[in-house]
């Protein structure tokens, strides 16, 4: 099978402008993506899926991953004046101190695919998109037109990371029931209290019930 | 009113067969409990190996799995309860006609089991529906299934017709019908039925 960065090329060779980028796995597997802009995703899946020397036909497996806003502490140098006593004199100097400043990176969900060849026998090839944000901008192109397996996990990650899947004919949560809010793949998820009856709970669980029963302590001790 | 039990071996010897309506009631009650079709999970294929030539649930009197809940006395609760399907099993019992009763069978269905703080599963089915026994495993052999059919049997023999503890279907004040869960934006609502499951204090 051709390497990631020949795949890459023959994208871009096939669509122009798709702007593929590859993602590096630095594990010993080195099984490098390709990360997909999503205007350009579904002609860079049809080509995957059409070429004759490609000839993706099958998608195994598409998944989910949240990566959260990540808050970075990183250390700049930065010149200052500073007043200082030299000599006995009170003097203006300019001195470069290095000084601890916090930026958020702000955090996407992202969806990955992963295809083989059913007639060349070769694979996978791993495709990544990735959303603007996680809160407003969520919606990627649906790979269900191009690979129809691709239906019932779209609806998972749907459900459950809250992904929104343009062109997916028919986009409704699969695990969850219709009304329900929340996206419980999410790191962030907040699941509903109910750690009322923990007979042995231990470590996170164990942590949750004592939180759980201090809350209601608090709370009888208001309503008296 | 009990016949002397000493009495009555003498009596049989006679020829005479003495019992009283509680007895020969709760006999009838016992000796022909049908279980609902009704599998959730892999707790479900014991249940089905418990009904089949080699442990043969048949000898108690639970020879044939009705598929509709109107023909069935006993719902074997065979599975974890995910929190989608806790209203339909809700439904299911109270669809049943009385006298009624649950076998919880294996870890999900008592607690939620593995799974207990998983998004979707339901810690219990007994925090919506009144169960009888309880078998805890993961899953458990058919013998336990067959134990917890038999722990029934002698519970149903066990009830008297009259006074406090008489069965449910003798009380007409008794709930004949249990709310059915409303699944809502963040859990199902209500979370339990009170009426039905409070929280069991914990002895240490």
């Amino acid at each position: 099978m051709k390497t990631v960065e020949e795949i890459k090329a023959a994208i871009e060779a096939a669509v122009p402008g798709a702007g593929v980028e590859i993602v590096q796995n630095p594990g010993p597997a080195a099984q490098h993506s390709l990360l997909l802009q999503p205007e350009h995703a579904v002609d860079v899946a049809k080509f995957l899926r059409d070429d004759a020397e490609l000839a993706l036909t099958f998608l195994s497996n598409v998944t989910g991953v949240d990566w959260p806003d990540k808050e970075i502490t990183e250390k700049v140098k930065v010149t200052k004046m500073v007043t200082k006593t030299v000599d006995g004199v009170e003097q203006q100097v300019e001195e470069t101190v290095e000084e601890p400043r916090k930026r958020v990176e702000p955090g996407y969900l992202e969806v990955v695919y992963h295809l083989y060849s059913m007639t060349k026998k070769h694979g996978p090839v791993v495709l990544r998109m990735r959303t603007k944000n996680r809160t407003d901008a969520v919606e990627l192109p649906s790979m269900t037109p191009v690979w129809r397996s691709a239906e019932f996990q779209e609806r998972e990650i749907f459900d459950l990371f809250g992904v929104v899947f343009t062109g997916h004919p028919d986009l409704r949560r699969i695990l969850m029931w219709e009304g329900f809010k929340d996206h419980p793949m999410r790191r962030d998820y907040v699941e509903p209290d109910d750690y009322d009856y923990e007979p042995t709970a231990h470590d996170a669980v164990l942590a949750k019930a004592t939180a759980h029963q201090a809350r209601i302590a608090e709370q009888k001790g208001a309503g008296q | 009113m009990a016949v002397d039990e000493q009495l009555k071996i003498e009596m049989g010897r006679q020829g005479v067969f003495v019992t009283t309506l509680e007895e020969l009631y709760n006999w009838g009650r016992r000796s022909s409990i049908w279980p609902m079709n009704f599998g959730l999970a892999c707790c479900a294929i014991e249940m089905i190996a418990t009904t089949m030539a080699r442990y043969d649930l048949a000898r108690f009197g639970a020879e044939v799995f009705r598929p509709s809940p109107r023909q069935a006395d006993m719902m074997i609760i065979s599975g974890t309860v995910t929190k989608k399907m806790a209203p339909q099993v809700v439904r299911l019992y109270n669809q049943m006609a009385e006298p009624r009763y649950v076998i919880a069978m294996g870890a999900c269905a008592i607690s939620g089991g593995p799974f207990k703080q998983g998004y979707n599963v339901l810690k219990g089915i007994d925090r919506y529906i009144p169960v009888d026994v309880h078998i805890p495993g993961c899953p458990p052999r058919p013998e336990a299934l067959l134990e917890a059919f038999i722990a029934l049997q002698k519970k149903i023999d066990a009830q008297p017709l009259t006074g406090e503890a008489r069965p449910r279907h003798l009380d007409a004040e008794a709930p004949g019908e249990f709310p059915v869960p409303e699944p809502g934006e963040h859990d199902l609502e209500p979370a339990a039925n009170t009426s039905v499951w409070t929280v069991p204090v914990v002895i240490r």
